[in-house]
C-alpha cells in the first residue's frame, strides 16, 4: 500500500471539490473493497477524502411514494428496512445474498455500486489487465474465465460487475443522485450508471471526476412477486456465477435483470417483454450477440435454467 | 521403550481418563486469544522488525535485473534482500523447489526479495517499489499434455495376471477420473520470527515437525543443527503444508542476519498457493473386472501426477488400492511427470484422499453395472485376514464391513432408491451415496520428558506439535492416566526443539506415536519413583495421587521432585502387519434440478481407528475432514493457467473452501475397537481417515440423485448442467 494523505469532508460539495482538485484523490466510505485493492496496489490513491461524516445515512420516503436511500446507508440497514422488505423485497434478497454479515455492516449503498470486478487477472499485478493498467492487454479472455462475462464484453475486457445489490436496483429502475465538483446535482438512471468495457475497460461507470453519489432513489413500488436467485459454487460468501433479479406479475409479465454475466447489471427490456413466453425466449433475446468463452458458455444455459426456476416458483 | 510385540493387557484397558471425551486443555487459551501464534509473539525477543517477501512474477526463467534503490531509500527500511545478489540457499531432504537466492526462477511467486522495515506497512510499501525484469522461459505446466511422457515411479505392484483376468471378466469397467490441485489454505499462513545471538538462531514459527525443521534449516542455511532452536507451540492449521520449512522461515533467518535484529515474516495470503506446496492434480485410470456375483477378479489403478524437475513424488493416489478390496489379479502403477508448477507435497492424506475420489466412484459404477447394492458389492469383495495377494501379511485389525453395516443402519441406507434420478423433493433431486475409506496408520519414534514436582504436579515436555488436532489434551490424558493423577494436575509443553524429539504431526501418526512416547517416559518415571521408594514401578498401581505397591501405599509426593525421559521405538514386527484405519462414509445430497447446485444434506462417517483417545476431539478431527471433503468434491480447485504457469485463483475469494452454509448435518461414529499392533495404547489416528472417502460418497450421491456421472472434480454445476432434466 502506498502512503497517502487523508481528510474528512464536511459536506458533499466540499468532498466532490476535494477529489476533483487533486490528482490521484479518491473517496472512501466503508472501504471494504478499496482498502483490499490498496493493499495490493491495484488502487494507489495519493489522497483519500473520507465521506463518513456526511449525513447521508438516512432512508426517507419521497413524495411520489418511493424511497431515497442515503449513500452511506449500510447494506445491513438497507436490507432490514421495513419498507424495503415489504415493497422492494428483491433488494433485500439481493443484499443478503452478498458478502458476509460483517462486510454488509460496513459496506455502504454508494460504495457497493462502485465495487470493482473480481476477475483473478485484475487481482494479480504481475499479469496483463486492461482494467488495472490501461492497454496492458487482457489475460482473462483466453485464460481461466468460468466466472467472467459472456455478454457485452469487448476484446479488451471480459470482467463482470460482481455485486448483487445493483442487479436488484437495476430491475427496480433506481436512480443514482450525485453532487458534482461545481456543487450541482445530477441524476443517473441505473441503466446508465455502469458502463460496458468497450475500448476503456478501466472505466467502470459514468461518474465524472470528483462526482459524489449522495443517494439512490427508488421509484414507487411496482408490486409483483420479488425474487433474487443467486447461483454460486458454495452457498454463501461467493460471487455469483449467474444471478437473477426478477419482479413477476400474476399475468406472466414482469422485469428481470441478470448478474454475474456482464460488466453491468444485465437487463434487456425487449427480452423481459417476452416473459410470458418463458425463460427460453427471455434468455435468447437477452443474450443475443453474447460471446462467451469455452469456460463460461454454461452461463447462458444457467441463466435460462435459473430464470425458469424463478418463473416456476412464481407460479406455484 | 521398545514396542516390539503387540500390546497385551495394560493399564489403558481400565482407563479412567484416556478414551473419555475431554475438552481441550488449551481451549481457554484459544478462545481468549491468549494462545500465542508465531506472528504475534511480540514478547519473545525485543526490537522485532517486519519482513515482506516479494514473489516472482513469472513461473520460469531468470531475473535479468532487479532495482532495489527506491525500496532501500523508502521510509523505515532497514534492509533489502535481493535474491539475485545472494547465493542460493542449500536444500534439504524435504524441499525440492528453491527457497531463496540466485537469479533462476522455477515457480511462480518464488521468493525473490525481502524488505525489512520498522513497520509492517513500511515493509509492504517498499517491497512494491522493487522493479524486477525477467527473461521468461517456456515451461511445462499442463499435466494432461505431459501425461504420456511421464515415467513410472518405481515398479508397478502386480499380482496374478491382470490383463487376462480383465479380458475374460463378464462385467468390466474402464474409466478415468481427474482430481485438481488443492491448496492447504490453513487459517494461519506460514509465519516466522527469526533472531540471531552470535551463531545461535532461534525461530518462533508455525511448523508441524520441529526436528525436521531444525535439521532442514541446518542443511538449507549451512549451519549446525545444534545452533538452531525452533519453537512452535500453537499452529493455526497445517494440513501438511507446514510439515516442511518454507520461505518465511528461511528468509526470516537471512533477513535477521542482514538487518542485525529479529525479523518477523508472515506469507501474505496471495503467496500461499504458489509460493508454498500444494496437493497435485491427478489423472486416474481404473479398470475393474468382476464375475456376475460381484466378485472382483481384476483390479488395475494407474495414476498420473507430477512434481518439480528437481525432485519429489507425485500425488500417489493408488495408495489404498492394494488393500481395500480382494481380487486375485492386480496392477497398480504410479507415473510422475515433471512440471514447472510450484512444488507438490503432502496435504491431508496424501495419495488416499484423491485416490478414493476415483476408486470409490469406480466401485459404485461397478455395482450399478452388476445390479448390486454398493454395500453388498463391498461385502463380497472384503479380503480375508490377509492383504490381497500377500498371504503372509495380516491385517492387524480391520472392521470395514462392520463400519459399513453400522453406517447403513444408522443412515437409513435401505431407503435409497437404487435407480438414479427418481427421488424428488420440490425443485431438488435427492440422492444417497456411500464410500469405503482406508488410510494407513504409520507410527514414528517419539520421545518425551515427564517431570514430577514436589507437590505432585506433572509436566510433560515433548517437541510434539498441536496443529489444532488436540495433541495437548491426549498427551495430558495419557500422562494423567499413567501417573495416576487428575487431568488438571498435568501441564503439557509442546513444540520446542529444546524438548525431546517426538513423532510430530503428520500422516495421522501423531496421536498414536506421541502418546506412546509419553507413556514410555511415564513408565520410566514410575520406575524411578519405585527405585527411590523401594518398589517395582511397573507392578505398582498409580491412582488418585497415590501409589499402591504390594501392601504398601505411598503418596506420589513422597518421591520428591524428579524427572525421566524416554522414547518409544516401534519394532520391525509392525511390518508383518497391515496396520490401517477404516471407515464407511454416507451422504445425502439435494441437487437443484434447475441450477445444478448441490447441497449436502447429511453426512455420516463410521470409523474404525482402534482406541479413540479423546472422542470429543477425534470427532472434531473427522468432522473437519468431512468438511474438507465437501470442498474436494464440490468447489476446491487450484486453477492452472498453462500460459503463465501459475495457480490463478490464489486467494480465498478465488479458491473456495466450504463455508458454514454448506454444512448441514454431520455425524461421526467410532467403533469400539482396539489395535494391539499399533502401540501400547492400541490407538490409531483419525485425522486423515475422515478425508478418505466422503468426497466419493458425495459424488455417488449426486449420481444417485441425478443419474449424471461426472468424473472430473470438483463437481461444479457447469460440468453437468446440460445433462440435467429438461425444463418443462
Amino acid at each position: 500500500m502506498k502512503a497517502f494523505t487523508y481528510e474528512r469532508a464536511k459536506s458533499p460539495a466540499e468532498a466532490a471539490a476535494a477529489v476533483a482538485g487533486r490528482e490521484g484523490a479518491k473517496f472512501i466510505a466503508g472501504g471494504t473493497n478499496l482498502l483490499d485493492l490498496m493493499k495490493l496496489e491495484i488502487e494507489a490513491p495519493t489522497h483519500l477524502v473520507d465521506v463518513q461524516d456526511l449525513a447521508l445515512d438516512q432512508i426517507e420516503e419521497t413524495s411520489d411514494g418511493g424511497l431515497r436511500i442515503g449513500a452511506l446507508v449500510s447494506n445491513t440497514a438497507l436490507a432490514a428496512h421495513p419498507k424495503v422488505r415489504k415493497d422492494y423485497a428483491v433488494l433485500t434478497r439481493a443484499i443478503v445474498a452478498g458478502a458476509s454479515g460483517q462486510l454488509r455492516n460496513k459496506a455502504t449503498t454508494a460504495g457497493n455500486l462502485l465495487q470493482r470486478t473480481r476477475c483473478p487477472y485484475f487481482y494479480d499485478p504481475n499479469l496483463p489487465c486492461n482494467k488495472r493498467v490501461p492497454n496492458s492487454g487482457c489475460a482473462a479472455a483466453e485464460g481461466f474465465s468460468r466466472q467472467l462475462a459472456v455478454v457485452g464484453t469487448s476484446d479488451k475486457c471480459i470482467a463482470t460487475y460482481p455485486g448483487d445489490m445493483a442487479i436488484a436496483m437495476r430491475v427496480l429502475d433506481a436512480v443514482v443522485e450525485t453532487v458534482t465538483p461545481d456543487g450541482k446535482t445530477r441524476t443517473i438512471p441505473m441503466a446508465e450508471f455502469h458502463r460496458l468495457p468497450g475500448d476503456k475497460p478501466w472505466l467502470d461507470n459514468t461518474l465524472g471526476k470528483g462526482e459524489l453519489i449522495v443517494s439512490v432513489r427508488l421509484p414507487a413500488p411496482v408490486g409483483g412477486q420479488h425474487f433474487y436467485q443467486k447461483v454460486r459454487d458454495r452457498r454463501s460468501y461467493a460471487f455469483a456465477l449467474v444471478s437473477v433479479a426478477a419482479i413477476l406479475n400474476d399475468d406472466g409479465t414482469g422485469r428481470v435483470a441478470f448478474g454475474g454475466v456482464a460488466h453491468k447489471p444485465w437487463r434487456v427490456e425487449a427480452a423481459e417483454a417476452l416473459l410470458p413466453q418463458g425463460a427460453g425466449a427471455v434468455v435468447a433475446k437477452a443474450f443475443e450477440g453474447a460471446s462467451p468463452t469455452e469456460h463460461n458458455k454454461y452461463k447462458i444455459t444457467l441463466a435460462e435454467r435459473t430464470l425458469a426456476g424463478v418463473i416456476a416458483e412464481a407460479r406455484s | 521403550m521398545k514396542f516390539d510385540a503387540p500390546a497385551g493387557k495394560n493399564l489403558f484397558d481400565n482407563a479412567r481418563i484416556v478414551g473419555k471425551s475431554t475438552r481441550r486443555i488449551d481451549g481457554p487459551l484459544k478462545v481468549t486469544g491468549a494462545a500465542p501464534y508465531a506472528y504475534e509473539r511480540h514478547d519473545v525477543v525485543p526490537n522485532q522488525a517486519y519482513g515482506w517477501i516479494v514473489g516472482a512474477g513469472i513461473a520460469k526463467g531468470r531475473i535479468t535485473a532487479m532495482d532495489t534503490s527506491d525500496a532501500e531509500a523508502a521510509p523505515g527500511v532497514i534492509a533489502v534482500l535481493a535474491a539475485p545478489k545472494m547465493q542460493p540457499v542449500g536444500s534439504s531432504n524435504f524441499n525440492y523447489a528453491p527457497l531463496f537466492g540466485g537469479s533462476e526462477v522455477t515457480h511462480y511467486h518464488q521468493a525473490i526479495a525481502c524488505v525489512v522495515a520498522e513497520t509492517f506497512e513500511e515493509a509492504r510499501a517498499a517491497a512494491a517499489m522493487i522493479r524486477t525484469r525477467y527473461d521468461r522461459a517456456e515451461g511445462n505446466f499442463d499435466l494432461e499434455a505431459n501425461k504420456d511422457a511421464a515415467p513410472m515411479s518405481g515398479e508397478p505392484k502386480t499380482r496374478g495376471d491382470f490383463d487376462s483376468a480383465f479380458a475374460s471378466a463378464p462385467v468390466t469397467l474402464d474409466e478415468t477420473y481427474h482430481t485438481p490441485g488443492e491448496s492447504h489454505s490453513m487459517m494461519e499462513p506460514h509465519s516466522t520470527i527469526a533472531s540471531w545471538q552470535g551463531d545461535q538462531l532461534t525461530l518462533w514459527t508455525s511448523n508441524q515437525m520441529i526436528d525436521w525443521a531444525k535439521n532442514a534449516l541446518a542443511s538449507i542455511l549451512g549451519i549446525e543443527a545444534a545452533n538452531i532452536r525452533v519453537d512452535s507451540p500453537y499452529l493455526g492449521g497445517g494440513f501438511g503444508g507446514k510439515l516442511f520449512v518454507r520461505a518465511d522461515a528461511v528468509v526470516a533467518a537471512l533477513a535477521a542476519k542482514e538487518a542485525g535484529r529479529p525479523v518477523k515474516i508472515m506469507l501474505q495470503r496471495p503467496l500461499v498457493a504458489n509460493n508454498t506446496t500444494h496437493r497435485q492434480a491427478t489423472i486416474q485410470r481404473i479398470r475393474l473386472g468382476a464375475q456376475q456375483d460381484g466378485k472382483i477378479t481384476a483390479i488395475a489403478h494407474e495414476n498420473w501426477s507430477y512434481n518439480v524437475p528437481s525432485g519429489g513424488s507425485g500425488e500417489t493416489a493408488t495408495a489404498q488400492t492394494p488393500v481395500l478390496y480382494a481380487g486375485d489379479n492386480r496392477y497398480v502403477a504410479e507415473y510422475c511427470a515433471e512440471l514447472d508448477l510450484p512444488e507438490g507435497n503432502a496435504m491431508r492424506a496424501p495419495g488416499e484422499a484423491p485416490g478414493h475420489l476415483a476408486l470409490e466412484v469406480a466401485i459404485d459404477e461397478l455395482a450399478e453395472k452388476l445390479g448390486m447394492d454398493p454395500i453388498a458389492l463391498r461385502e463380497v469383495n472384503e479380503p480375508g485376514k490377509t492383504v490381497p495377494g500377500q498371504p503372509q501379511k495380516e491385517f492387524s485389525e480391520r472392521n470395514l464391513v462392520r463400519c459399513i453395516k453400522e453406517g447403513a443402519q444408522r443412515f437409513g441406507w435401505s431407503a435409497r432408491n437404487a435407480k438414479p434420478g427418481l427421488v424428488r423433493d420440490g425443485r431438488y433431486l435427492v440422492g444417497m451415496g456411500m464410500a469405503a475409506g482406508f488410510r494407513g496408520s504409520p507410527t514414528m519414534k517419539s520421545g518425551a520428558r515427564v517431570k514430577l514436582a514436589a507437590n505432585g504436579h506433572i509436566t510433560v515436555e515433548t517437541d510434539m506439535t498441536d496443529i489444532g488436532t488436540g495433541s495437548y489434551t491426549i498427551i495430558a490424558q495419557t500422562a494423567a492416566e499413567t501417573m495416576g493423577v487428575p487431568l488438571d494436575h498435568v501441564t503439557v509443553e509442546l513444540g520446542d526443539s529444546l524438548y525431546p524429539v517426538s513423532a510430530g504431526s503428520g500422516g495421522q501418526w501423531g496421536a498414536a506415536s506421541s502418546t506412546a512416547g509419553v507413556y514410555a517416559a511415564c513408565v520410566a518415571l514410575r520406575r524411578k519413583i519405585g527405585e527411590a521408594l523401594g518398589f517395582d514401578g511397573d507392578a505398582a498401581t498409580f491412582a488418585d495421587g497415590n501409589i499402591v505397591a504390594g501392601d504398601a501405599t505411598h503418596a506420589l509426593t513422597d518421591a520428591g521432585a524428579m524427572s525421566a525421559e524416554d522414547t518409544i521405538e516401534f519394532g520391525k514386527f509392525q511390518q508383518d502387519y497391515s496396520i490401517g484405519t477404516y471407515a464407511a462414509h454416507f451422504c445425502e445430497v439435494a441437487v437443484d434440478a434447475y441450477t445444478g447446485e448441490t447441497h449436502v444434506r447429511r453426512m455420516l462417517s463410521v470409523c474404525d481407528s482402534g482406541r479413540i483417545l479423546n472422542p470429543l476431539s477425534a470427532r472434531s478431527q473427522v468432522i473437519g475432514a468431512m468438511v474438507m471433503s465437501v470442498g474436494m468434491a464440490l468447489s476446491e480447485e487450484l486453477a492452472v493457467d498453462p500460459r503463465f504457469g501459475l495457480f490463478v485463483n490464489h486467494d480465498l475469494a478465488g479458491y473456495e473452501v466450504p463455508v458454514h452454509a454448506d454444512i448441514q448435518e454431520q455425524e461421526v461414529v467410532f467403533l469400539d475397537t482396539l489395535d494391539p499392533a499399533v502401540s501400547p495404547l492400541k490407538a490409531k489416528g483419525v485425522g486423515e481417515l475422515g478425508i478418505c472417502g466422503p468426497g466419493a460418497a458425495i459424488a455417488n450421491a449426486i449420481y444417485n440423485a441425478t443419474g449424471i456421472r461426472v468424473r472430473e472434480y470438483p463437481l461444479t454445476l457447469d460440468k453437468y448442467l446440460d445433462r440435467l432434466p429438461a425444463l418443462v
